[in-house]
């Protein structure tokens, strides 16, 4: 097989990959009343009825805060453990690994009714804490992931030049380990915000009646038809999800670069 | 000593927090419904405890959920290969091109941040009674009615293999990119064809990342009951749409805890037999 059939093979595949999306983005652009093909020409409107879509703006709210709170006890409970399981002999590290990346090998169904049946039991029902806990405990093994990997890179000897140097642990850890880390930080907390902002397959199990995120809002949308407005909200989406992480990364590398002259 | 002690305990309060909600959210709770799975569902309100088999006996016996849950593996195992199909090639492209490999890797991976639901939906623009197609045949006048794509076993499978193709190509490709070159052109210099040393030499090296690739597939387009709600049928229900059925539609909690832990025995299955012989190493490097 020839170099050249391969890239076409290639481009054939990233053409499947991005149509769809591409269709979406356009289609949101569409000033034709029922948002389907043939496109009549530009507007905005879509947009505009989604800003003032009460249901659609609330939605954005409680995803905004959902992932936003995820990213935060997700990341710190990543570190933590991060910390530990790089920075130790930690006896039995394989299980503990093992047991932390969990959440991501039990299928997604499965791990949101068990804690739907549990935390209920316990008197915790369908609620916004539990979304909250659903959410932290299947971005945990991503951020673990990502930190440990970036962990691995910080060399030993700059913690123990502070050490020696009188800096007590905490010390060290808020004024040497923390900010070389930090670009390990963002991408874990950027990392559980987007998978916690896209999540539907727990969220439906586990979010109060009458409570939507905006992929549940999008999904109850559907039931209708599609409409033009749901194509506008997949474009705000997909800027979000896609655009927030670039922007994360060109962030990221320029600070590295300046630390490295 | 009490140095060393404090030492020895220091990673323990580090890792406490991160354990103890493992614990507490995923693995008390997997016992606990192994639990719910022996109680029954009464009309009244307040499941009756105690340790009955008649959930149990229905999640295995039915033969509804029986042909569900084979209708489930075929459709995952399906969705499975078409993703190696694409995204073999596909990974082989970026981790053999002289171009810039990681903004190859950064756009293929780029619909893999754009929400599911939304890739999901994004079909319907596309193969929909008005969608891109049935539009444009028409405007062609190759057919005057718009063709039924939508709301099929084949919807679904397309639906998931874009959903799932970039866990493959990304598996594959870290495992490409581990392969020394040299290898390759020891073999061709030996008098192997291109052909013959991808064959002998590459592909079984990339094995340990088809075989990461294709359990991440499995697994996820196995346990899904989002693409079938938007892309499939009545009749196109997946196993775990049974479970939401069961949860969340009738209420039946004791059902739907034996028929999810049925679901993660048979997945999980798969996981320890991959484990066995492939080991996690090799997922871990795919997924970081």
């Amino acid at each position: 097989m020839g170099w050249g059939l391969i890239r076409l093979y290639a481009i054939a595949v990233y053409a499947f990959m991005f149509l769809p999306v591409a269709v979406v983005v356009l289609l949101s652009f569409n000033a034709n009343q029922f948002g389907s093909f043939p496109m009549t020409g530009l507007s905005l409107r879509w947009f505009e009825a989604l800003w003032n879509n009460d249901a659609v703006m609330r939605a954005f709210r409680t995803s905004l805060v959902l992932g936003l709170m995820t990213a935060v006890i997700s990341t710190t409970l990543g570190v933590l453990a991060s910390l530990a399981l790089v920075r130790y002999d930690v006896p039995g590290k394989n299980l503990i690994t093992t047991a932390l990346i969990a959440p991501i090998l039990v299928p997604e169904v499965v791990l949101a009714v068990a804690l739907l049946l549990f935390l209920n039991w316990l008197g915790i029902g369908k609620s916004f804490a539990l979304l909250l806990a659903g959410h932290v405990i299947f971005t945990l093994p991503f951020v673990i992931l990502v930190v440990q990997a970036r962990l691995v890179s910080i060399r030993r000897d700059v913690e123990e030049a502070a050490l020696s140097l009188g800096a007590s642990p905490v010390q060290t850890f808020f004024s040497v380990t923390l900010p070389l880390l930090m670009p390990a930080v963002a991408a874990g907390a950027l990392f559980a915000f987007t998978i916690s902002f896209d999540d539907i397959t727990g969220t439906l199990f586990w979010k109060p009646g009458g409570v939507e995120t905006v992929p549940t809002q999008i999904f109850s949308m559907l039931r209708n038809s599609i409409s033009p407005e749901i194509n506008a909200l997949g474009t705000v989406m997909i800027l979000l999800t896609v655009g927030l992480p670039l922007l994360g990364a060109a962030i990221a590398r320029s600070l590295s670069t300046k630390r490295g002259r | 000593m009490s140095i060393e002690r404090r030492e020895a305990r220091q990673p323990w309060i580090l890792l406490s927090p991160a354990l103890g909600a493992v614990a507490l959210l995923l693995f008390v709770p997997l016992l606990f419904i192994v639990v719910y799975s022996f109680w029954l569902r009464s009309a009244t309100g307040a499941d009756t405890t105690g340790f009955h088999l008649d959930n149990w006996i229905k999640a295995l016996s039915d033969p509804f959920y029986r042909y569900i849950l084979l209708n489930t593996l075929k459709i995952a195992a399906i969705t499975t290969v078409l993703c190696a199909l694409l995204g073999y090639p596909a990974a082989y492209f970026i981790a053999r091109s002289k171009g810039n490999k990681m903004i190859l890797l950064l756009l293929l991976m780029l619909p893999f941040w754009i929400s599911y639901i939304i890739r999901t939906m994004s079909w319907i623009n596309i193969l929909g009674a008005s969608g891109a197609v049935n539009t444009g045949l028409m405007a062609l006048g190759v057919i005057s009615e718009p063709l039924q794509m939508l709301y099929n076993e084949a919807a679904v499978i397309l639906g998931l293999v874009h959903f799932l193709l970039p866990f493959m190509v990304l598996n594959v490709y870290v495992s490409l990119e581990g392969i020394d070159t040299n290898l390759e052109d020891a073999a061709t210099s030996l008098g192997a064809t291109r052909w013959q040393s991808f064959l002998q030499v590459t592909l079984p090296l990339s094995l340990p990342g088809l075989a990461a690739g294709g359990l991440l597939c499995f697994v996820l387009g196995a346990g899904t009951y989002i693409t079938p709600l938007v892309l499939g049928g009545p009749r196109d229900a997946m196993f775990a749409n049974l479970v939401f059925e069961a949860i969340i539609t009738q209420l039946n909690w004791p059902l739907g805890s034996a028929l999810s832990l049925l679901l993660l025995m048979v997945l999980g299955v798969l996981v320890a037999i991959y484990n066995r012989y492939l080991g996690m190493a090799q997922l871990a490097k795919g997924l970081g």
